[in-house]
This record gives C-alpha cells, sequence and structure tokens, in this order.
C-alpha cells in the first residue's frame, strides 16, 4: 500500500519504537521564544542536563515584544526580564538568537520560512501551536508544550504517538476576492474546532497548488484551529523557487540532490487516510467569524445562524451579536492586520492595493504589523509604505502584537477589532475585546469604510 | 513529578464547551519566566469582572462546589500550546480533569505535570454534571491502577496510554526516557 506525505516524513525520523506506546521521533529543527522556553532551560539546568544539540535550535523574541520604539529598553518590568532571560540562555548555551532589532528578527513562524531554515521533508518544533505553519513546505511541523521543548533540549527527540491521517480535498476555481485565510476559515466552519483531533492534515487539490507558499502558509497555520496537530501540503516546483537561494537553503548541487528527495514525499496515489473531506472552490466567499472560536465563521453575505445551544448564546453574548443578524454595517473601531497568520508580504500587497488612493476611516485605529524586519523593509522597497501612509496609516514594528496582546497593543474592552489572526477567543486581544477574524482584503476594507463591507458587491 | 494512583474527591462541575486555554490562563499573565504562581490567575478573567469584583456566578467562586476534580464540558484545553495551562489548574489544586474531550497539546502537558485527563462519553459527562449540580457533596473516585472512575451515577473506565500510566503512577518523566535512548539517537544522528 502506498505512503501518504506524513507518512513518509513521520517513518523517516523514527529513532526508536515502544511496544504498545509512542514512538522516539527525531527533530530536525526547534525553534524557541521568550515565553515557553524560560522553564524549560530551568528544568535541564535543575537537573545538570546539556543540551543535545544548541545547533539545531533557532531562537527569536516575538511574543512579548513592543511594536513601537524598539530600540529603547522596555517598560514593563516581567516582559524586559524574559526578554533578558532568553538572551542570557541563548548565550549560555550557544544557541543562534535573533533578538529585537536584528535584521532577522521577526515573529517565529515568518523568520523560519523566509530564512531557509524550513524546508521540506523536515520535522520541526517548536513551543507554539501556530507551528502547522510550517508544514506548507511538506514538514511535520507542530506546537509543543514546555515540558517538550526540555525534551527536544535533553535528547533532539520527542516520545510520541503517530497521529492518524486526515485530508482535506478543494478543487475548482475560487472566486474574486477569496482568499487563502478564506479558504481555511470556510473549512474550520464546516469541520468545526474539534474534528481534527488526533490527526495530522494533508491539503489537497488544485487550490492549493495554485497558492503562493505565503497563501500555503496561512492555510496551514490554522489546522491546529481545527484541532489538528499539523497541517502540510506536498511540496512542488513553487517550493522549491521559494526554498532556493534563501540564507540557510543548501546550495549548488546539494540543493539538485535535495529537490531529487523532496519530489519523492508527495502522497502515492495509492495511499489511503483515516478520514477525508472534499470541498468545491465555487462555493467558498469572504468569510467572518461572529463568535469565540474560530469555528464561528459565515460567508460575509450570510447571517449569523439560530442555533439553540448555551454554549453558542453565551459565545453570542460576549460578541453582543444576535442570532440571525447580519455583520454587514456593523461599525468597527479596530483594525489588525498582522500574526504568523497574515503578516507576510503578500498580505500587505493586498492591503496596500485596496488602500490605495483611499483614505482611512477617522473612527478606525488600525495596527500594520509585519512579521518581520525582513516583511519590513519590502514593505518599503516595494513603495507599499508611502502608499499606506497617504492613506493615513502607520506601520508598526515586528511581532506577534494584537494577536495575544501580550505586549501593549490591546484592544479596549467591548471594542469590535477586525483581525487577520487566528482566534477569536474570549479576551485573546484584551480584556473584554471582541475579535471578527478575515482576510487582510476585508481587514483593509473595514479600516477605510469604519465598518464591515460585503467585500464582492465592493469589488464588483 | 509527583505520583499519581488513585483520588476521592468531590469535583466542580463547569459545564461549558471547547473551554481554551486562553480561558485558564490568559496571555497577559505569561511573562514569569518560572512554572509557580499560576494558580492564582487560574481562570482570572471568568472569576473576575474587570474592575476585580469576584463573579459569583462563575462554578470555581461557588462554596458549594470544592475538590481536586474539575468535570468539564467538551473539547476541554483547545488553542495555544501554552503549558502554563496545566501548570495554573495544577497550582489551584486540581489532579483531574474530566470531559468528553481533550485538545492534544493539552492532554499531553497535562500528562507531563501529573495531572490527569479522564476522558469520558458525552452522555456519561452529562449526568456527572448534572449530579454534581444537584448534588454538589457527591464523591468521585479515580482509580488510575484499575482505569476506572466511581461516582454515583456509576462507574465508567478511561483510556489511558500505557507508557504515561507507568509514568504517571511512578512519577516519572519523558526526559529519563529519553536520555536512557541516547546511543539509539546517536546511531539514527550518524545516518543523517
Amino acid at each position: 500500500m502506498g505512503k501518504t506525505l506524513f507518512d513518509k516524513v513521520w517513518d523517516a525520523h523514527v529513532v526508536d519504537s515502544i511496544e504498545n506506546g509512542p514512538q522516539v521521533l527525531y527533530i530536525d529543527k526547534h525553534l524557541i521564544h521568550e515565553v515557553t522556553s524560560p522553564q524549560a532551560f530551568n528544568e535541564l539546568k535543575k537537573r545538570g542536563i546539556p543540551i543535545a544539540r544548541p545547533d539545531k535550535i533557532v531562537a527569536t523574541a516575538d511574543h512579548n515584544t513592543p511594536t513601537i520604539n524598539q530600540h529603547l529598553p522596555i517598560k514593563d518590568e516581567l516582559s524586559r526580564k524574559q526578554l533578558e532571560q532568553l538572551s542570557i540562555n541563548c548565550k549560555e548555551n550557544n544557541i543562534q538568537l535573533y533578538d529585537l532589532g536584528h535584521k532577522n528578527n521577526g515573529i517565529v513562524h515568518v523568520i523560519a520560512p523566509e530564512l531557509g531554515i524550513t524546508q521540506p521533508g523536515m520535522t520541526m518544533v517548536c513551543g507554539d501551536s501556530h507551528t502547522s505553519t510550517h508544514g506548507a513546505f511538506g514538514t511535520i511541523a507542530f506546537g509543543i508544550g514546555t515540558s517538550q521543548v526540555a525534551q527536544v533540549f535533553a535528547s533532539q527527540c520527542l516520545l510520541l504517538e503517530k497521529p492518524k491521517s486526515l485530508r482535506v480535498s478543494v478543487r475548482g476555481k475560487l472566486k474574486k476576492g477569496v482568499l487563502p485565510k478564506d479558504v481555511i476559515l470556510y473549512i474550520i466552519s464546516k469541520l468545526g474546532t474539534n474534528s481534527g483531533t488526533g490527526y495530522f492534515c494533508e491539503y489537497a487539490g488544485n487550490v492549493f497548488e495554485e497558492m503562493s507558499m505565503e497563501g500555503r502558509m496561512t492555510v496551514c497555520n490554522m489546522s491546529i484551529e481545527m484541532g489538528a496537530r499539523g497541517g502540510m501540503i506536498a511540496p512542488d516546483q513553487t517550493t522549491f523557487d521559494y526554498v532556493a537561494g534563501k540564507e540557510f537553503a543548501p546550495k549548488g548541487l546539494d540543493f539538485d540532490k535535495k529537490v531529487a528527495s523532496w519530489k519523492t514525499l508527495p502522497t502515492d496515489t495509492d495511499a489511503t487516510f483515516d478520514k477525508e473531506y472534499f470541498f468545491e472552490a465555487e462555493d467558498i466567499e469572504p468569510m467572518i467569524t461572529y463568535g469565540t472560536n474560530p469555528g464561528m465563521g459565515i460567508k460575509i453575505s450570510q447571517n449569523i445562524p439560530d442555533i439553540e445551544d448555551r454554549s453558542f448564546e453565551k459565545s453570542l453574548e460576549y460578541m453582543n451579536f444576535k442570532k440571525g443578524e447580519s455583520l454587514i454595517n456593523t461599525p468597527i473601531n479596530y483594525v489588525f492586520i498582522g500574526s504568523c497568520t497574515n503578516s507576510r508580504i503578500e498580505d500587505f500587497r493586498v492591503a496596500a492595493n485596496y488602500v490605495k488612493d483611499k483614505q482611512k476611516a477617522a473612527n478606525v485605529h488600525a495596527w500594520l504589523v509585519p512579521g518581520s524586519q525582513k516583511v519590513a523593509k519590502q514593505i518599503k522597497d516595494e513603495g507599499l509604505q508611502t502608499l499606506f501612509e497617504q492613506a493615513g496609516f502607520v506601520l508598526r514594528q515586528p511581532g506577534c502584537s494584537a494577536c495575544l496582546a501580550m505586549n501593549d497593543d490591546k484592544i479596549p474592552q467591548g471594542e469590535y477589532c477586525v483581525s487577520t489572526s487566528n482566534r477569536n477567543f474570549e479576551g485573546r486581544q484584551g480584556q473584554g475585546a471582541r475579535t471578527i477574524l478575515a482576510s487582510p482584503l476585508v481587514a483593509a476594507a473595514t479600516a477605510v469604510e469604519g465598518r464591515i463591507v460585503d467585500i464582492i458587491k465592493h469589488l464588483n | 513529578m509527583e505520583k499519581f494512583t488513585k483520588l476521592i474527591s468531590r469535583a466542580v462541575p463547569l459545564a461549558t464547551e471547547n473551554i481554551d486555554t486562553d480561558q485558564i490562563i490568559p496571555a497577559r499573565f505569561l511573562k514569569a519566566t518560572d512554572t509557580l504562581g499560576f494558580g492564582d490567575n487560574v481562570f482570572k478573567d471568568w472569576r473576575f469582572h474587570k474592575d476585580g469584583s469576584i463573579n459569583e456566578s462563575f462554578a470555581l467562586n461557588n462554596s458549594n462546589y470544592s475538590g481536586s476534580i474539575l468535570v468539564a464540558g467538551d473539547n476541554f484545553g483547545c488553542g495555544s500550546s501554552r503549558e502554563h495551562a496545566a501548570w495554573a489548574l495544577v497550582g489551584y489544586g486540581f489532579k483531574v480533569i474530566v470531559s468528553s474531550f481533550f485538545a492534544d497539546i493539552f492532554k499531553g502537558n497535562a500528562l507531563n505535570n501529573g495531572l490527569l485527563p479522564v476522558q469520558v462519553s458525552e452522555d456519561f459527562l452529562k449526568s456527572l454534571l448534572k449530579e454534581l449540580q444537584d448534588n454538589p457533596s457527591s464523591e468521585v473516585i479515580i482509580d488510575l491502577e484499575n482505569q476506572t472512575m466511581g461516582s454515583p451515577i456509576g462507574n465508567t473506565t478511561f483510556e489511558i496510554d500505557s507508557y504515561k500510566k507507568t509514568c504517571l503512577i511512578n512519577g516519572y518523566d519523558d526526559i529519563d526516557f529519553l536520555i536512557s535512548k541516547k546511543d539509539k539517537i546517536n546511531a539514527y544522528e550518524a545516518t543523517l
């Protein structure tokens, strides 16, 4: 029987198997950041265990960093100490750190692909659930807890049970105005937030094959929002072209050899999955969420469904929405374009293209936060920064920012925020804040109009 | 890690579904560099109103409820991978979480901190939540060795990976095990 893309990568990394138990899986790359690593460093220190392979670890500061005045000392004492601790830990253990202000600094899931650290066929982990992003390259990448960060530090391996396999296929032609974010929000709205729990998901079909790497990363990023530990897309010429020439990518003959092996990774035609879903591209429209989990999404033109369920009603109460109502024309005072889901150059191109020759609505506070220093530079080099500034927008400095509001970028109590991030949980963007997830196009249109608009009608 | 074998305790019913780790421990409390003190902030924004006053209607603030078992709605622990959620629940005093479904990463994090996730059927969960709301003094018995759970509404069994069960009963963790595999790991690395 044939093997899936996931099987091929997984099986090639199994070091040992315990009878009726987990397997020991070798990890090729371990990404770390300031929030979920300090306790793991402490644990190893306490037990006198050295870090097994510091050369396979890359660190960045992103979750808890300010997005203005990054050159100044951080005001919040706890945040400053957490970042200082990361620097100390990396220095003591000889780990490459892209600290605040470094030209390679940025959100962990943005910098690893753009530096060529992420490559097809690898196993990658990070103490962050959106590590699934790297699956866009045909990589087994998933989020881990801090105890597991310590395990990888100690052994470069993890003890894991092999997940089951799931495939989501989308075929056909996407409508105008439908972006990769809409595709994944649509899938999650159909399958729910726990349909993928216990599974690793492969996205297949021409819709994903035709996407750019940025689009594929947006899709794989949100796999965890349907419960799947990770999502993958088979590597192809688009993948190879993206990786080629990146700072840490193999070069010359080595690269050619790698490509030859990467070409063997796609799922065999006779491979089977434990679960399969199929969707038609023509059924997908620009999406928004109305509730407090990413599965509570609708087409922007639809009304909120009428469901008799206490958890559903509690969620609508939090959002101050009613069953059966439309979100079109809801006034919006906050817009966030950023996060590991949508802060890459393509996302800012989409937004810039929309705001060109228009003006930001007076009521809107818009936070545009590039995913990395490289993206920030690209925005400037391509002239997009000028377009944003002419339209009344200010660009901030890279980081996770208002996606999880650990720093000062918090949405005030009771306010709605149309956000390109990945989670609309209660309080995610600040205590009492109400998050509406959407694509960068819908977010840009909201910022210009000051309210939610039916983007398809608007574009026509 | 603390050993776990058997627990007899009252339980706190929290009948909300899809409880994500942002609710268990909000991101603004993730700035610490150790694992202590998170219990004070568990479910912070559900336990307290924004002005700091106590939310009397929240289960953890109901003086009728007590015990080191939390019985929660379907899909517990979804969202962020933050192990701080497990530290917060353990710090508050919970030793067992009962639900009809657990998110993957949370489940792993819980087990790595001696916090036992007990998965029961949806029907059993529903009846148990009702029983605890009606009779808060009801006791629940968790027997890890035999993988059974006893309660006034009846008994049930639960699944756990045999390796993880051994770890919990003996207080072992994965680091010791992985280091014992050093030769095999070195041999694997030699093939790269």
